[in-house]
């Protein structure tokens, strides 16, 4: 096995140095490079291990390794996208931004997309797989299933970031939103997805409890969905294996109706159903309270996932998508809410009887605000669903709004107050360095959201009204760039609530340093319990 | 089943599961809740039956309303349109330099000039018709090609320096920097920069240069020759910037300024429209000034 290792290593080291001599573009070759000195570092450390004796692993305690490097990559991806994103927020604001000197590496084409995908599918999906591997063993009482594949998940994935990051500054992207990364990143990450799916379900399959928690439902369709989406919508044809391009299979509107059941579903099962995931355990962890309702958990979550995959067409209100389509798109989007809704109320009501908890822990607080935000971007997305509503909406910084109120509020607070869960956990002490850290985290985040949000809703509705508007005989009274310059002073208001926002995840990761620098207080290793 | 107990805290019976210590409270689902959601499967039975929902073998369910989104805009488009044709019709039949006799059609050509200038014209003059550089300010009094009414509306018809209309307004500056030694165009940009201090233009030995070389267009008096489309160097409005660097940099190179033919993208009603807005802003000639 070691010599098939050692082999495979070394062809495919040699594969990349041909790939990188033959590349035909910048990115193309970056990439083979970057490939060849890790498949050339993996050969040599296998090569060096040879005659080692196979390590034993302790299959009756949970594997945490995967974890704890996910959290600090968590945290570390959440701190790299907060702060692309201030930068392109100001580059909007000042267009200065966009120096000469790093003209088609770092101008606002480039780093957008770098940012989504920073905190999408860099911050948040490895919040969702750490989470995911943390409560699958809680909750099945089972060392998670596969061995080492769990580190090969964990360093997949960080190599699948680095390649679309390090892509998109290079200008490699088939320009498809939030799917930007050119068919061979798109490969890689199906292999590591296919990966995690197994050890998910392989831990799923040998579990000692007899029924599957909710949260490994959420969690369970988050994998599946995105995988078929994944593959669905980065169907494409390269133009050569030596180069970065390729052609997508579908075209015109049917390649926009595809893109978008895939951009919408990103929404709704990475960010939506994998979070809930995340929510169903760790918020009744938190408050030390039984889950609201069992019925409620099964009604939302099966509505949840059958209407969710239909929204996706009411983003293409008024375009050449067929009328039928849109207003599917949009009933399908109104009927979500209240499934939507479902989970928040199961989250929130979870409370009762601690409410007080509110009040004295501020992860708890955290809790509550992210579900609060939740609930309120899953109202405001079905009302944009709606045609007229959309007619305002769409093309305006209200959309934008819409999604950082969703992002940086639901799915950014659940992760902190994730990750102030598990690091004392992970890493064995008592609690948190600094609780003030946390309440100081809490308000520096929720008052950025709220200067992010109100000001794209100003913005945005602005833009909107600016852009329809007509004087008496019916013209037009405003051009595009009247809508720009107006947007000038809310532009300011959204870049200092990414300061807060960006400041506040500073202060968590200076707390987190300091716990995990504590000295030791309980033992690391939590045994798999004997049921 | 066998771990059912009540929760002492809401008095909620719980499901008997536990996961890592997780338990689940047998509560019903709550009925505000469940009654929105009937609500708004209610509302998506009833919306899928009046427009546009399931797609069929070759086409889909048209809707009891027979709504489309296309037929929306079009009759959006057709009100305005329809409402609008009146004026329109008599902004066409007037002349354009007896529009200020009209007033009412000249404040509809305004309103519907200033809506086309805002969608076609200010990506290169600004959104307020200030220009830039290159782009002439449309502000000023300084014209180059005329200011009064009619030749705005040619400049625009035709264009300027364009290869698609025969009839685009043509001329073009030599590129000195091939004519001149550097030390000539060092003095004659001297030279020009002054000009707008009184300098006499034909003085000293940049006047010798500007005589030799630029009063054919430009004039004896520097102060340009509109049927060429010369500007007048002496009213210190610098199209392509006033620095030294700048104006050497024109005198050198030679700039060539291009404007398309609107005549080919607009209607007649807009391009005189258009004409009637840009001619307000700031057109028409000392002795016959535009009224605003």
């Amino acid at each position: 096995m070691q010599y098939f290792r050692l082999t495979a290593y070394a062809l495919v080291a040699i594969f990349a140095a041909v790939a990188a001599d033959w590349g035909r573009d910048l990115a193309y070759s970056v990439h083979a490079v970057l490939i060849m000195l890790i498949a050339g570092g993996l050969f040599l450390w296998e090569l060096r291990s040879v005659d080692d004796p196979p390590p034993l692993a302790d299959q009756g305690s949970y594997m945490d390794g995967p974890i704890r490097a996910g959290v600090i990559a968590t945290a570390f991806w959440g701190l790299a996208g907060f702060l692309v994103g201030t930068f392109i927020a100001f580059q909007l604001a000042f267009p200065v931004l966009n120096f000469d000197w790093s003209e088609g590496y770092a101008n606002f084409g480039r780093l957008r997309p770098l940012h989504t995908s920073a905190v999408i599918f860099a911050f948040g999906g490895n919040a969702l797989i750490a989470t995911s591997f943390y409560v699958v063993q809680r909750t099945s009482a089972a060392r998670l299933w596969g061995g080492n594949t769990a580190w090969f998940v964990f360093w997949g994935y960080q190599l699948f970031i680095v390649l679309a990051a390090t892509g998109y500054l290079l200008g490699s992207t088939q320009s498809k939103e939030y799917a930007e990364p050119e068919w061979y990143v798109d490969i890689w990450l199906t292999i590591v997805w296919v990966a995690y799916l197994a050890v998910f379900l392989g831990t799923i399959i040998k579990r000692r409890e007899r029924h599957i928690y909710v949260a490994n439902w959420f969690f369970l369709a988050f994998i599946v969905t995105v995988a078929m989406l994944h593959v669905v919508n980065n169907l494409s044809i390269p133009v050569s294996i030596w180069g970065s391009k390729s052609v997508q299979v579908f075209a015109g509107v049917q390649d926009a109706m595809v893109q978008w059941w895939y951009g919408h579903n990103a929404v709704g099962f990475f960010l939506t159903a994998g979070f809930l995931g995340m929510m169903y355990y760790f918020v009744p962890k938190q408050a030390g309270r039984p889950i609201y309702s069992y019925k409620l958990s099964i009604i939302h979550f099966w509505a949840l996932i059958f209407l969710y995959i239909w929204a996706g067409p009411h983003h293409l209100h008024y375009t050449a998508l067929p009328d039928w389509a849109s207003t599917l798109g949009m009933v399908f989007s109104i009927i979500l809410w209240m499934p939507s809704w479902g989970g928040m109320i199961n989250g929130l009501m979870t409370l009762e009887g601690a409410w007080d908890k509110i009040r004295t822990d501020p992860i708890i607080r955290m809790f509550v605000a992210s579900l609060a935000f939740y609930g309120m971007s899953t109202f405001e997305g079905p009302m944009m669903s709606i045609r007229a509503v959309n007619s305002l909406s769409h093309y305006t910084d209200w959309t934008i709004g819409h999604v950082h109120s969703g992002a940086l509020g639901w799915n950014g607070l659940i992760t902190f107050a994730c990750i102030y869960f598990l690091t004392p956990k992970l890493w064995g002490r008592k609690q948190m360095h600094s609780m003030a850290a946390i309440n100081l985290h809490f308000w520096l985040a929720t008052i950025g959201i709220v200067f992010y949000a109100a000001s794209m809703w100003v913005t945005g509705i602005m833009e909107g009204l600016m852009w329809r508007e007509v004087d008496a005989n019916g013209f037009l009274v405003n051009s595009f760039a009247d809508t720009v310059a107006a947007k000038f002073p809310m532009y300011l208001v959204r870049g200092l609530g990414g300061v807060l926002y960006l400041t506040g995840a500073l202060v968590m990761v200076w707390n987190m340093w300091m716990t995990i620098r504590q000295p030791q207080a309980t033992p690391v290793t939590t045994t798999v319990p004997a049921e | 089943m066998s771990n059912k107990r009540i929760d002492p805290v809401t008095g909620t019976e719980t499901t008997g599961h536990q996961w890592d210590g997780i338990e689940e409270l047998n509560n019903p689902l709550p009925r505000w809740w469940l009654w929105t959601f009937y609500a708004t499967i209610l509302f998506g039975v009833i919306y899928v039956i009046l427009f546009p929902a399931w797609p069929m073998v070759t086409s889909a369910t048209g809707g009891l309303l027979g709504w489309s989104t296309r037929g929306d805009v079009a009759a959006e488009i057709q009100a305005v349109d329809d409402a609008q044709a009146p004026m329109r019709n008599r902004l066409v039949e007037t002349d354009l330099a007896a529009l200020g006799d009209h007033p009412e059609v000249q404040d509809f050509a305004r309103d519907a000039g200033a809506a086309v200038f805002r969608t076609n014209c200010s990506q290169c003059h600004g959104a307020g018709a200030a220009g830039g550089i290159g782009y002439p300010n449309l502000l000023d009094d300084a014209w180059l090609w005329g200011g009064d009414i009619d030749t705005i509306a040619t400049t625009i018809r035709h264009g300027i320096r364009n290869e698609d209309d025969p009839d685009a307004r043509w001329s073009q500056m030599p590129a000195f920097g091939e004519i001149l030694s550097e030390e000539e165009i060092a003095t004659l940009t001297a030279h020009v920069m002054s000009l707008p201090d009184g300098t006499d233009p034909l003085a000293g030995p940049g006047g010798e240069l500007f005589d030799m070389n630029c009063t054919s267009c430009h004039g004896m008096d520097g102060k340009g020759d509109q049927s060429l489309g010369a500007p007048n160097l002496t009213d210190a409005i610098w199209l392509y910037g006033g620095s030294e660097d700048q104006i050497a940099h024109s005198i050198s190179r030679g700039p060539f300024g291009v404007m398309p033919a609107w005549g080919k993208f607009l209607s007649e009603a807009e391009l005189k429209a258009v004409a009637a807005y840009v001619h307000g802003l700031g057109g028409g000639t000392e002795e016959d000034p535009a009224t605003n």
